[in-house]
């Protein structure tokens, strides 16, 4: 299981990244793994409010179809076209290109609300 | 091969006995129309019957073997059923022929209802929803009207996270906003979870009992009565009755709404998206929100009435899908009242019988008896390089539809989950082969993996590439070419 040390974690495997007050939110190596393989990710509307919590986005892998949640509140900036062209990204770079959406973070302080790279290897630990 | 790859052109499958004169019929519809549709493909009878008898050939239904679907309930469907159903007594009517004409349709529709009334222990029915979630559809509509004229901050439903996903879909079309509530480590509904979130802004919670992982909701009482004394209703989503029949009724147990699936309980077919059904029964107290028009009975004489101003309005174009609702009555009067709670006895038997004998090799996901269905896990064969997917395909291979796997998403530390539900229909020699392949199959995976991964091997289709199907659609004859 592949664990990016400088990303929050939430419990339902959705790791968010911030770089310059923006949040990158994307879902972690072991839900790529555990999702088998992503064939369809869904729109994210840029310019929409999202709280904590909120439904970011529907995947489908072979398996299921599995909602994800944004783990921050924001304005979403920007999403990742290209994730949803190629799907596949998830599985082969969750990290990296699979990321979904950019957010416009509202309230710093909900990463204290998250895990950290440490604590989410702990709370996957197999 | 489809069947316009097979096309040469001028083979017909008919003949005039003339010479077809096509100008006039050319002359009705303008170039532009004519050049957009695709010619029809050009075979002989030969071909056309050839093509479909070997492509129905290859079809594999509960006709042709045992068909364990979990959560779907695969029950043989009574060939009987279909005899009845196609009486041209039945098949020539109309729904807009005079209601004197229809009395015999009508006195069917009557009985059924009086039936489902008796079976589900509600007072009064709809028989028009075509399937399962508009049934669904249907009664959340007449929670909502009820609580829109008694009790309007009443705006949201509680939903276990357990629950099938046409249940939140469901109540949100209906205009509700959804709760989801936690499930305890029994697999039932956490009663704290549920006494916190019971205020007086719900106006119902939606169960299924056996709930999705086939298992009793055992604190049903208890959340009947803390709904109810919160002012909430309770909905009760069908699908699981054919483990109940006869032994416990929805309506004594406190629903004030229920849903069943034909297809599932009362052995209509399943249809690959319709025609269906969903009778929709109501407590009394909700009788006047049904939809119209209700197949009444006054002085021996049946007739549909309209005149229901409290009505949520009509579901559907007529009164219900006629021929399913006449496989259902045949199935019931049948069966009988016995025959009903025989059946239910044999379906939980049926899968406690398969849960015992894959125990030990495929571990269960809830230590408890279950009701019509078992989740079992293949989690511990992971070690081995296989997957769940993988002891599915090997499955077809002894001739087997595999189980619904990957299925339920619950609870949620299950993986690689599969979801047996044998029926009332299979005979213990049925089940023991069918436990005894998936026993083989659990030696081949420790000593011949490759076998799994590679399988099915005996099949008119091998593995298929879902990833590449689900990644590039083809959705038709026309586009793929160009895949």
């Amino acid at each position: 299981m592949k664990i990016q040390n400088d990303a929050h974690y939430a419990k339902s495997d959705e790791w968010v990244r911030v770089e310059g007050g923006i949040g990158i939110i994307g879902i972690s190596d072991y839900a790529q793994d555990k999702l088998g393989d992503v064939v369809f990710v869904g729109d994210i509307s840029v310019g929409s409010i999202l709280k904590a919590g909120d439904l970011l986005v529907s995947i489908e892998s072979v398996k299921a179809a599995s909602d994800v949640y944004t783990p921050v509140s924001g304005k979403v900036l920007e999403v990742n076209h290209e994730v949803t062209m190629k799907p596949e990204l998830i599985n082969t770079d969750a990290f990296g290109a699979g990321w979904l959406a950019k957010i416009e973070l509202s309230n710093l302080d909900e990463l204290n609300g998250l895990m950290s790279a440490a604590d989410y290897a702990e709370h996957r630990k197999e | 091969m489809t069947l316009y790859e097979k096309s040469v052109a001028g083979r017909s499958a008919f003949s005039f006995g003339f010479e077809e004169d096509r100008t006039a019929a050319e002359a009705c519809v303008p170039e532009s129309a004519r050049a957009a549709v695709k010619p029809l493909p050009q075979v002989s009878e030969l071909d056309l019957v050839r093509h479909f008898t070997n492509l129905a050939t290859m079809n594999y239904g509960i006709d042709t073997g045992f068909y364990p679907l979990g959560s779907c309930t695969m029950k043989y469907n009574p060939k009987i059923n279909e005899h009845m159903a196609a009486d041209p007594r039945l098949t020539v009517r109309h729904p807009l022929d005079d209601p004197m004409d229809n009395q015999g349709i009508l006195q069917m529709e009557f009985e059924l209802k009086e039936s489902l009334q008796e079976i589900t222990g509600m007072d009064d029915f709809t028989l028009q929803p075509a399937c399962g979630a508009h049934g669904e559809l249907t009664g959340m509509l007449i929670i909502y009207a009820y609580m829109r004229d008694h009790d309007v901050k009443r705006t949201r439903v509680l939903i276990p996270d357990s629950a099938h996903g046409t249940n939140p879909a469901s109540a949100s079309m209906a205009g509700f906003q959804v709760v989801t509530v936690r499930s305890n480590e029994r697999g039932g509904v956490d009663m704290d979870a549920l006494d916190k979130l019971m205020d007086d802004t719900v106006a119902a919670i939606m169960l299924t009992n056996p709930n999705t992982v086939g298992l009793f909701e055992e604190n049903i009482t208890q959340i009947a009565e803390l709904v109810h004394a919160r002012g909430g209703l309770l909905y009760y989503d069908g699908a699981n009755l054919n483990a109940l029949l006869g032994l416990i009724r929805p309506g004594d147990l406190g629903f004030d709404v229920v849903h069943l699936n034909l297809h599932k309980t009362f052995s209509t077919p399943h249809g690959g998206g319709g025609p269906g059904a969903a009778p929709v029964g109501v407590k009394r107290f909700l009788a006047d929100y049904l939809p119209v028009p209700v197949v009444v009975c006054r002085d021996g004489q049946f007739s549909l009435d309209e005149k229901r101003p409290h009505a949520i309005g009509r579901m559907s174009g007529f009164y219900g899908n006629t021929a399913v609702l006449a496989r259902a009555y045949v199935y019931i009067k049948m069966m009988g009242r016995d025959g009903l709670l025989a059946t239910s006895r044999a379906a939980v038997i049926n899968a406690n019988y398969v849960k015992a004998l894959l125990s030990p090799y495929f571990s269960p996901a809830y230590d408890r008896p279950v009701m019509h269905e078992t989740v079992l896990s293949a989690k511990s064969y992971d070690k081995y390089g296989v997957t769940l997917l993988d002891i599915a395909k090997r499955l077809m291979d002894y001739g087997y539809h595999p189980p619904t796997i990957y299925f339920p998403h619950f609870p949620p530390y299950a993986e690689e989950v599969m979801m047996v539900e044998p029926t009332e229909s299979e005979s213990k020699e049925t089940m023991d082969s069918f436990c005894d392949a998936l026993i083989k199959i659990s030696q081949e995976a420790k000593e011949n993996p490759d076998l799994l991964l590679s399988a099915p091997h005996n099949t008119v289709v091998t593995r298929v590439n879902e990833t590449y199907a689900a990644r590039h659609l083809v959705t038709s004859h026309r586009d793929k070419k160009g895949a």
